[in-house]
Order: C-alpha cells, then sequence, then structure tokens
C-alpha cells in the first residue's frame, strides 16, 4: 500500500512546503525589522486589490505559465531544463523576426506566425543540448545553463549591431507594426475595469490554451504516455519499445517551444518591440512554478498566479515598505523551489509516519469492535 | 601593440581569473566527493556581500573577510542539509540556493544601507590591498622605464592582492590534500563508489559534509575577493555568471586541480581581453565583443560535447547515497 | 588457542517487514575450515552474512566470535573483530590503484605515501603467502574481475580479517577462475583462516568446503560434513519437501517451427555475452531454457523482445529473418510480430510502478487501434479492457485505478501476463515468470502459459527455478557461459544431470556414478 493517500501527495506537501517557504520569508521580513502579517496585506491588495492590480498579476502568471509548463513538460521525461531563459529570448529574436519581416495585415495571422516563430526558434536554442544530452550524455543542466549566457550575448550583439534603429542609442529592434498590436486588456475586456496601462493581452488565452494542449499531450495522447513512461523508467521504455534518444529531442523542443512562446506575451504582446534582458528572470521562475505545480497544468497555472501576485504584489510592497527590496520575491521564489524541491523528504518523511500511524490507528480500531 | 600592455592584460587576467580559481577549487571539493554544486555562484554572491558589510561597518577587511565565509559556509551547509541529509535533488538545491543569495544580498543591503541594494564604497582600510613584492616598482611610469624582466617582474607578478597569493597556493595545497593525503584519498574514494567506503568502516555522510563545508569556505574566499578586491564594495549580481564559468572551468579541468588554474587563467584572460577592446580584427573579420564573453560558455559546450575528449565526471556525482546490500 | 568455535550464531532472527527473512538460525564454523551456505535465491544467506558483516542488525539473536560474544552494529565492528566481506559485487573504487584501494579506511596516518609504502611491502608479502599476484600500481577497471576479487581478498587480508565470507564469489567468474580462487581459498584454509562460502552452485560444495549448511526460506534446515553428502541430497534438502505443483500437462503436439536462432551473439560493455547461440521453438511446445543466472539467458530474451541489438547471427520467425541489429526494430515492432514478452523483471521492465494498473495494460501496446481514438489514446477502452482483464486473470484488488506499485508480487506478474498473454502472440518470451510470486499464482501463471501451449504457441521459457523447468517444458536448453551446453528431453533427465550443465559439466552423467 501506499504509505499516503494520493490527495496528500499532489496537494498537502506541496501546500506544507509553500507554506514553510512563506514562513521562513515571513522571518526574513521580521528580521528586515517590518511586520510580516502588514507585508503580506500589501503585497494581496496590491495583486488583487484592483483591477490594476489583477492586470499585472495576470501578466505576469502568462509568462510563468508558459516557462513553468516549458519545466513541467521536460520534468515528465525527467529531464531539468533550466535554458528556459535562454530559450525564451531566443523565442523573442523568433517574434521580432517574424513581425519585423513582413508587414502582416492582422494581428491574429501575425499572431499565428509569431507563435510559430517563437516555438521554433526557443526549440531550435534547446535541440543543442537535448542532442547533446541524448547522443553524448552531456548533463543537460550544464549545457542549458551555457546555453543561458549564449543566448543572452548573441541577444545583446544582435540588438546592438543588428536591430538597433539607425540614430537610437536604445539595444532595442523598432516598434512592430500598429497591425499586429495584440488586443490588451483594456481592449477585450474594459468592462472589467483594466486601463490603459495595463500589460494584461492576448497572449493570456495562447497561455491557457497552452495549458489545455499539454494537458492533453501528457496524459492523453501517445506521445505525452511514452514521455511519463521513459521519465519513470528508461529500462521499462526500452523493453515497451520506446526510443529514449526520440523522447529526449522532442521533449526538449517541446520544451523549448513553450519558453519561447512567452516572448508572445512580453514582446508582442506589451513592449511591441524587442528590447534587452525582456525575459527577466521569468525563465528561472518557471523552475519554481512546475516544481510547485507538481508539473501539472493545473498546478502550473495557480502557481504562477501565485507568483505573478507575488511580482505584482512585491512591486507594490517596495512602494509601500520601502524597507523591503523588491527582491523579497526572489528570496521566496528561491524558498519555494528549495523546499518543495530540495527539501521534499523534509516534509515527506515525517508526514508518511504520521499517516501511517493514523493507518494503524484507524485498523486497530475497526478491529476491535469486531472481535 | 607593445610588451607592457600585453602585461598589462596579462595582470588584469590573473585578478579576473583568482575569483574563478577559488570557485573553481571549491567546485573541485564537492564535486570529487560526489555533490554537484551549481550553487557556487550564490555563495560567492553571499560572501561578496557580507565581506563587504562587515568590513564597512568594522573597518576591518578581515572581519569582512570571516564574515563573507560565514555566509558561504551557512549556504553550503544548507545545500549539504537538502543534499546529503534529505537526500533530495543536489541540482535543485543548487539552484534555489543562486536565487536565495541573489535576493537576500539585496534585500538586506537595501536594509542595512539603503542605497539601492548595494553596499557603500569601502575606504581603502576595508580593502584588500596591492602587495608590492621587495625590489618590485609600483607606478606605471616606474615600470615602463625597467627591462622585461623587470616589467614582468613588477607589473605581472608584484601588486596583488593577499587573496590572489592565497589562490594559487591552494592550487598546490589542493593538489597535496587529494593525492598525497589519507582525506583526499577517502574524499575522492567517496565521489566515485560510496558503496566502497561506507563497507571500510568510514562515514560517508562526514566525508560528503566535510567537502561541501570546504567549498563554501573557498567560495567565500572568492566572494571576498570580489567585493573588497577587486572592487571596492558590493552592487547587485556583482558575481555576473563567475560560479557557473568556474564551473565549466571545472569541466573544462576534468576536476583537476593544476588543469583547473589553467583553465581560470584561460577564462580570466577571456574577460580581460573582452574588457579591454571592444571589438577584436582579426584579418577582414570583426571578432565582437560580445563572442569574447561568450566564448568561455561555447568551450564548455564543445568540452562537454566530447569534442576536445570526454569529460567525465565523479562516478557516485549526483546521486545521494542510499546504504544497501 | 583454545577450541571455540570461529564463528557460533545462536537463535538469529530478521523480518523486513512482513517477510521473515531469518528465523531462528544458530551455526558454528570451526577455525581454519571452509564452511558452505547453501540455498536457493531468496533463502536468507546474504541477509544472514550481512548481520554478520554488521550490515543489518538481527532482531534477535547473538553473535559469538572465537568463543566471545561480539556486538556488530556496523561493519567497522565486524573489521575489528576480524571479519572480511567479499560482496557479490565488488566494493572496490574503480579508478584506484590496486594499492590505493587496499589501504582505503586502513590508512596509517594523515599522510599517505607512508601508508601506500607499508601496504606495497604487506601486498608483496602477503601475494606470496597466499599466491595472490596482483601488481600493487594497476588500475582496477584494467583488471579482469577475478584479479578484482583477489584485490578484495587482499583487502580484507591487509585488515587482518581472520574470517572472510564470501558471498557467491563464482557467479562473475569463468571455470578457469574460478579453480584458481579456490586455489586461493585452499591456501588460506592451511593457514588457519576460517572462511564461508555462500553459493547456489552443488559443484563448488563438494570441491571445496568442509562442512555445508542448507537454508531454505529462512530457515537453515541442514548442516552436515561434505564428505558424508552427496549433489543429490543438497539438492533435496535445498529444495526442501515442498508440495510438488503438479500441473496437468498433456503431451505436446507440436507444430511448424516458429522461431529459429542461429550463432546469436551479444557483445554488451566490452562482454561477450553470447556466444553463438542456436536454437528452435516449434509452434505448440515449451522450449525450457535452465540455467545459473547471468550465463547470458537475460540477453537472449533482451535480445528477441527488441530491447538490445545483437551483434551477430540471425533470428527467424516463421521463415521470415527478422532485424536483430536494433536499426529497424525494437520492442514494438517484435509485438507487431506477434511476439509477447513477459520480461524478467517486472518491476524494472515489465511495469512502470508508479503508472495505474490500467497504463500498465496498455504498455508496449499503447499504439494499438483499439487503445486509440485518432490522435488521443482512448482511455475509456483501456480502462475496461483492463477490467476485462483483472477479472479474468484474476488480479486483486481489481481495481484499474490503483499504482503498480500497490500490488502484490503475484499480483503485478499477473498484469504482466495477462497484457502479454491475452493477446495470444504467436511465440511467448517468458523470463522467471513466477520469481518473488506466492504459490497460488504461481499455478495460475503456470496455467496460462500451459493454456497458451495447449493453443499452439510457440514458447521460450527461462528460469533459475529448476523445478518451473521440469514441470512445463517438451524441451529443456541448459545455458552455460553464453552457449547451449545441450537439451534434453525433461522424461529423461533429471535435476542432477540439469545441475551439472548448469555448471558447465558435459562429460559425466552423474546418474550413473552415484
Amino acid at each position: 500500500m501506499d504509505k499516503m493517500p494520493k490527495w496528500a501527495d499532489v496537494i498537502l506537501i506541496p501546500l506544507i512546503s509553500v507554506l514553510l517557504a512563506l514562513i521562513v520569508s515571513g522571518l526574513v521580513v521580521l528580521i528586515i525589522g517590518e511586520n510580516p502579517i502588514e507585508a503580506m496585506q500589501i503585497m494581496v491588495r496590491g495583486a488583487f486589490g484592483s483591477a490594476y492590480g489583477w492586470g499585472y498579476t495576470l501578466y505576469y502568471a502568462t509568462n510563468f505559465i508558459f516557462t513553468g509548463l516549458a519545466v513541467a513538460v521536460a520534468f515528465h521525461a525527467r529531464l531539468f531544463n533550466i535554458g528556459g531563459e535562454g530559450q525564451a529570448a531566443l523565442g523573442g529574436l523568433g517574434v521580432a523576426i517574424v513581425l519585423l519581416s513582413f508587414g502582416w495585415p492582422h494581428w491574429t495571422i501575425a499572431l499565428l506566425a509569431a507563435i510559430l516563430g517563437a516555438a521554433l526558434f526557443g526549440a531550435a536554442w534547446a535541440a543543442v543540448p537535448a542532442y547533446l544530452q541524448a547522443k553524448r550524455g552531456s548533463h543537460i543542466v550544464i549545457t542549458t545553463i551555457m546555453f543561458n549566457f549564449i543566448a543572452s550575448a548573441l541577444l545583446v550583439y544582435l540588438l546592438v549591431n543588428v536591430f538597433r534603429v539607425p540614430g537610437s542609442m536604445a539595444p532595442e529592434s523598432a516598434r512592430f507594426a500598429e497591425a499586429v498590436h495584440l488586443p490588451s486588456a483594456a481592449e477585450f475586456a474594459g468592462f472589467l475595469g483594466f486601463g490603459g496601462s495595463t500589460p494584461l493581452n492576448f497572449a493570456f488565452f495562447v497561455a491557457l490554451v497552452c495549458c489545455v494542449l499539454v494537458w492533453i499531450l501528457i496524459w492523453r495522447t501517445r506521445l505525452g504516455y511514452e514521455i511519463r513512461a521513459f521519465g519513470h523508467s528508461e529500462t521499462a521504455a526500452v523493453y515497451a519499445g520506446i526510443n529514449p534518444t526520440r523522447i529526449i529531442m522532442i521533449t526538449m523542443l517541446i520544451s523549448g517551444g513553450l519558453s519561447g512562446m512567452m516572448a508572445i506575451n512580453v514582446v508582442m504582446g506589451e513592449a511591441e518591440r524587442l528590447v534587452l534582458d525582456f525575459t527577466e528572470g521569468a525563465g528561472f521562475v518557471g523552475i519554481a512554478v512546475a516544481l510547485m505545480g507538481r508539473s501539472h497544468p493545473v498546478g502550473v497555472v495557480l502557481a504562477a498566479l501565485l507568483f505573478g501576485a507575488l511580482y505584482q504584489g512585491g512591486a507594490e510592497l517596495q512602494f509601500e515598505m520601502p524597507a523591503v527590496s523588491r527582491e523579497m520575491i526572489v528570496v521566496i521564489q528561491a524558498l519555494v523551489i528549495m523546499f518543495t524541491g530540495a527539501l521534499d523528504n523534509m516534509v515527506r518523511m515525517p508526514m508518511e509516519k504520521i499517516f501511517l500511524s493514523i493507518r494503524r490507528s484507524r485498523e486497530s480500531g475497526s478491529q476491535s469492535p469486531a472481535e | 601593440m607593445d610588451f607592457l600592455t600585453v602585461l598589462q592584460i596579462l595582470d588584469s587576467s590573473i585578478r579576473l581569473a583568482t575569483p574563478l580559481l577559488l570557485a573553481c577549487l571549491a567546485g573541485l571539493f564537492s564535486e570529487r566527493a560526489g555533490i554537484f554544486d551549481i550553487g557556487l555562484e550564490g555563495k560567492m554572491l553571499a560572501a561578496a556581500f557580507f565581506s563587504a558589510a562587515f568590513a564597512f561597518t568594522s573597518g576591518s577587511v578581515w572581519v569582512g573577510l570571516f564574515a563573507g565565509v560565514g555566509a558561504s559556509v551557512f549556504l553550503s551547509g544548507l545545500h549539504g542539509a537538502a543534499s546529503i541529509t534529505f537526500r533530495g535533488n543536489q541540482l535543485i538545491s543548487g539552484v534555489a540556493i543562486n536565487f536565495l543569495a541573489a535576493g537576500l544580498t539585496v534585500v538586506i543591503a537595501q536594509t542595512w544601507f539603503s542605497q539601492g541594494g548595494r553596499t557603500p564604497q569601502l575606504p581603502s582600510e576595508a580593502r584588500f590591498g596591492n602587495i608590492v613584492l621587495p625590489g618590485a616598482e609600483s607606478t606605471i611610469r616606474e615600470i615602463a622605464q625597467l627591462g622585461p624582466l623587470g616589467q614582468i617582474y613588477s607589473e605581472l607578478i608584484s601588486g596583488h592582492s593577499i587573496l590572489v597569493y592565497i589562490a594559487f597556493l591552494i592550487v598546490p595545497l589542493t593538489w597535496w590534500v587529494l593525492f598525497r593525503t589519507r582525506f583526499g584519498l577517502r574524499l575522492r574514494a567517496v565521489g566515485e563508489n560510496p558503496a566502497a567506503v561506507d563497507t571500510a568502516g568510514i562515514s560517508v555522510v562526514g566525508m560528503r559534509y566535510a567537502a561541501v563545508i570546504i567549498c563554501g569556505v573557498l567560495c567565500g574566499l572568492a566572494g571576498a575577493y570580489l567585493a573588497t578586491a577587486l572592487n571596492a564594495g558590493f552592487v547587485k549580481d556583482m558575481s555576473a555568471g563567475r560560479g557557473y564559468i568556474a564551473l565549466a572551468a571545472l569541466i573544462f579541468a576534468k576536476w583537476r586541480p593544476w588543469y583547473a588554474l589553467m583553465a581560470c587563467l584561460l577564462f580570466g584572460f577571456f574577460d580581460a581581453v573582452g574588457n579591454r577592446f571592444q571589438n577584436i580584427t582579426v584579418g577582414e573579420i570583426v571578432v565582437p565583443v560580445q563572442f569574447m564573453q561568450a566564448l568561455p560558455y561555447i568551450l564548455v559546450v564543445i568540452v562537454l560535447a566530447g569534442l576536445v575528449g570526454r569529460a567525465i565526471p565523479p562516478r557516485a556525482g549526483g546521486e545521494p547515497y542510499v546504504k544497501e546490500r | 588457542m583454545t577450541d571455540a568455535a570461529a564463528i557460533e550464531l545462536r537463535g538469529i532472527s530478521k523480518a523486513f517487514g512482513p517477510v521473515q527473512a531469518n528465523k531462528d538460525i544458530s551455526m558454528s564454523v570451526k577455525r581454519g575450515t571452509i564452511h558452505g551456505i547453501v540455498g536457493e535465491n531468496g533463502a536468507g544467506k546474504s541477509t544472514l552474512m550481512s548481520i554478520l558483516y554488521g550490515f543489518y542488525k538481527a532482531d534477535r539473536g547473538e553473535i559469538f566470535i572465537n568463543g566471545q560474544k561480539t556486538e556488530i552494529p556496523d561493519s567497522q565492528a565486524a573489521i575489528r573483530a576480524g571479519i572480511g566481506m567479499v560482496h557479490q559485487h565488488f566494493k572496490l573504487v574503480e579508478n584506484f590503484t590496486v594499492v590505493e584501494n587496499v589501504i582505503l579506511g586502513a590508512e596509517d596516518g594523515a599522510m599517505l605515501n607512508p601508508s601506500i609504502a607499508k601496504a606495497r611491502r604487506t601486498l608483496k608479502e602477503l601475494s606470496e603467502e597466499y599466491g595472490l599476484k596482483v601488481d600493487p600500481d594497476a588500475i582496477i577497471e584494467d583488471l579482469s574481475v577475478g584479479h578484482q576479487q583477489r584485490v578484495e581478498i587482499l583487502k580484507q587480508l591487509y585488515r587482518h580479517a581472520d574470517i572472510l565470507i564470501l558471498d557467491e564469489p563464482t557467479g562473475v567468474l569463468t571455470p578457469a577462475e574460478a579453480d584458481q580462487l579456490f586455489r586461493i581459498l585452499e591456501r588460506l584454509r592451511e593457514e588457519g583462516k576460517t572462511i564461508v562460502l555462500i553459493t547456489h552452485k552443488l559443484r563448488e560444495i563438494m570441491e571445496i568446503t568442509d562442512t555445508v549448511s542448507v537454508m531454505r526460506r529462512g530457515e537453515m534446515t541442514n548442516t552436515v560434513a561434505t564428505a558424508s553428502t552427496s549433489p543429490a541430497e543438497l539438492a533435496e534438502m535445498m529444495v526442501g519437501r515442498k508440495v510438488l505443483l503438479r500441473v496437468e500437462k498433456s503431451p505436446a503436439k507440436p507444430g511448424d517451427v516458429m522461431l529459429k536462432v542461429d550463432d546469436l551473439r551479444v557483445v554488451r560493455d566490452g562482454v561477450e555475452r553470447l556466444k553463438g547461440v542456436s536454437l528452435h521453438v516449434r509452434a505448440g511446445e515449451i522450449l525450457g531454457i535452465a540455467g545459473v543466472a547471468g550465463n547470458g539467458q537475460t540477453e537472449l530474451l533482451e535480445v528477441l523482445g527488441g530491447m538490445i541489438p545483437a551483434t551477430g547471427g540471425t533470428v527467424t520467425v516463421r521463415n521470415e529473418q527478422i532485424d536483430v541489429s536494433g536499426k529497424h526494430s525494437n520492442g514494438q515492432t517484435r509485438r507487431a510480430r506477434g511476439i509477447g514478452h513477459v520480461p524478467e523483471d517486472r518491476q524494472d521492465e515489465g511495469l512502470i510502478m508508479p503508472f495505474e494498473a490500467w497504463e500498465n495494460t496498455a504498455f508496449g501496446y499503447h499504439k494499438d487501434p483499439k487503445y486509440n481514438h485518432g490522435m488521443l489514446m482512448d482511455n475509456a477502452a483501456i480502462k475496461a479492457d483492463c477490467a476485462d482483464k483483472m477479472e479474468r486473470y484474476d488480479v486483486r484488488p481489481p481495481n484499474p485505478r490503483l499504482p503498480a506499485r500497490n500490488f502484490s508480487g503475484g499480483n503485478q506478474q499477473k498484469i504482466v501476463v495477462a497484457r502479454e498473454m491475452d493477446r495470444a502472440p504467436d511465440i511467448l518470451l517468458v523470463g522467471q515468470p513466477t520469481r518473488g510470486v506466492d504459490i497460488g499464482a504461481i499455478e495460475f501463471i503456470h496455467k496460462e502459459i500451459l493454456r497458451l501451449r495447449d493453443e499452439g504457441k510457440a514458447i521460450l521459457l527461462v528460469s533459475v527455478e529448476l523445478d518451473e523447468i521440469m514441470g512445463l517444458s517438451d524441451r529443456i536448453a541448459v545455458m552455460f557461459d553464453g552457449k547451449i551446453m545441450g537439451e534434453r528431453l525433461p522424461s529423461e533427465t533429471n535435476e542432477n544431470e540439469l545441475g551439472l550443465l548448469m555448471a558447465g559439466v558435459t562429460e559425466t552423467r552423474v546418474g550413473g556414478a552415484a
């Protein structure tokens, strides 16, 4: 028998881990000399207290859904893709090339083309580490980290030397044409109170569609079945006739493509031009999101929402409590990764003991009346 | 390009190689014992901040050094707890530590100094000064008048901070500890086959914690060097990927101390060249500065691809040890 | 010197959860003798020795070493008590030199050089004394398995072990290497060392030991002087008077040759595991492959099942040669050809343990149209199929939503068997079908295998259980060291003859000699 019921494994343990991360974060706030409860209230109000707050929260969440799904898909094949940051950067490049090269008549067609460009470029950036892992056994964690740095240098070079508008000093591309402007929340949901400055845009729905597609991929398709089987046991996968190289390659291409699609939200939807460092660490937040969301699309959405709220609430917090720096979010993110990822056993082992003793006492309790 | 310019670039290579070297040797101890550590970056950053903060407040660079090493060792202990005691994923733990350091340093810096996440500029007595070796000149004008040997001695060998000399001394020390002492034998064994160590009656957990703590100390030195010798204070994200380059150098060096020195000098050289020249022109081709900056990472990928001979990490690396029959 | 026994165990018991691995075991070994412990897989031999070496702590019982009651909580205590153990899987650091491995954990002082110098001298003495020649500066991974084993023995001698435990020491050795090992053990005995030899090879027991204990299902059933017993008697004690599962079996009606294997060769990790295997299986018959584990049976099944490539030879299925290079084939192409495969290791190969039962029902057949609905998998159909199979194959509990790891060994195996047999494949590969399976399930699985045979299917059965081979097979082939040693009809052979073939002995007919 399992040591714990399934709900405990899927819901209770992540919740406890996140709670622990938040408690430790609260301690940090306390040590800084501020009131953690008050800080919490400011953050919640900042993130969810207004349409303005929601607009930013959901905008950030959109990024994290993309990068979280990317890490989650790779996790299913037991691959640790830390390259989300670089793959997203390349995705941005793909979006910029697609949108600047042609005079798109309408944003809908442009969106489809941009999605393709973002996904292809992101996937291409994941392809080399994937190939090296599958064929040469080079550790994908190291290679994807290296590719993050290479992507960053590449993007700087291209922005300075290729995309920069002549006469401008700023390392950024020209603004995209008006025709490819994605509807912003103010346009499609203005009735909910979203104002013109809200960065939330149509890409949010693309992200939600990706969640559904990933869910279908992982739990409804033969490929997803093979990915999961491979992730659990390579030997068994080979027994079943599943080709490990193929799975590693395809999984990483999908993962890289999802990371790249983050650029739809930022580059196409918000900035409307390619800017330097537009990823702002979202590729790394994806790791925390996937770990916390237990690599399930529903979990990823919830975790992305939490991190979106942290990002937006954190900005408000910095405004109202200047002593607490915005980097507090990074601390919380780190603690979530630590507790839900690396210190999983610390929470799990005592929980298993508790559930075991509960079951024992229940079994002995149910047996005695029968005797 | 005259001889003195070359010397100046080499001199700056040494300065820039030093933090890489210390972090690389830190990783060497940890990974030789079977604990992968991609948290070098975070430990360096934490050490940089705490050394700068304490050096500033106390006015003593040595107090700063201790604080920096302390912070780094604390993070090492955390990594040890996650990966040794709780048998968690070493990579995930390393990632978490990098973020923790990136966030906490700025948060605390803001609270203590309110300067936007940096420490105040360190006065010279709170920094590691440059040591002028006996008989060496220290100003450019004087050095320019020396002969080639004198120039090498004064420009390249003399005039570094004590941590540079320490870092270079740690290379033979590491080699000696690893290959000439009982501790080194056991450390290497525990990274290759912990079961062999366990059946020989040695504590696997003890050996691995020892390695992780040494890693923390060396990372602490690297971070302190960044903030109190190479620079005069802490700024946000000042480690700037050096932890990863050190990791890259470690793989490039195939986990061997002398090769680590070579790899770090090479990467330091790239950095120095990139700093000095915006673009390098080789014949018709202009090599952009970004390429120089990315070169260490590209080299690592090439090494990992097995194009320069296969880099085989310690065999038990990354795997928590679970006792079995 | 006292007359006290070198080792005396009194009432040792050890349980792992509900499994009683050792039940009230008492044993005594005289100093300067070689004592054998035999028993089937899972009889508790290794557990008992692990207790003696401090790897496990016994639940009850006492250990006396040279007459002294001794507590052995860890390996260090065992080493202090003069006990050394050579594990089945060597505990050597592969890229260290011999001398480095020998001193690891037994160094003199913090500096290596003095330790190494001393060890070099001692090693020289030891190798001369016991005939254990090994180059002290050789790297372990460059040494043959036999020499690696010598290093393990030297390691123990360097630690002044007086009692040496060897766990299945010949499992990985060639016959010639095994002979060399026995000469070394004899020398050690002459020098007054006490040796405990764990094995399931009766030939070795007869050849080298002074006394022998037999273990069966966690109990020590007998201890006898080797001179006063015979392989046949030991075999009987090992197998015991257990209820023979009489399988109702009609005579086979062999038809056409369905599977033909010619000169099949496999090299894995640089070692030739199959050295030219040829065999054939007809429709309506069971060919049993007997042999000690690790003699190539695993590789034979894996090549036929499409898991690993062959390096030479051909495989013909119904007069059509199939690809064994692995370039154009894998497990799925084999299944498409009507080859079912019940793998040797259900937990590592046959099932994905965290997958629910219904997901495992489709494993390997997940591309079957009946499990799919266009682009997507038809989970409802798979679940229904799983529920149906669970009922017909009596899987308990019959819950398709339960993860595979939550079923008992027997029920896990039934899930695999149902999946692989229910399609009535023309050829069925079966590896260790009843390993770790309870008696009820054994009976059920045996009946299913026979039912398939009677339907005219060709079955290749690999098992290390001789009973099973004898009971089910229509023909028996014995594998040893990657080769088929010979073929026998079950009606014309016995366990002793097969046992000798399994040990690589072909010339003598034991029936006549005993």
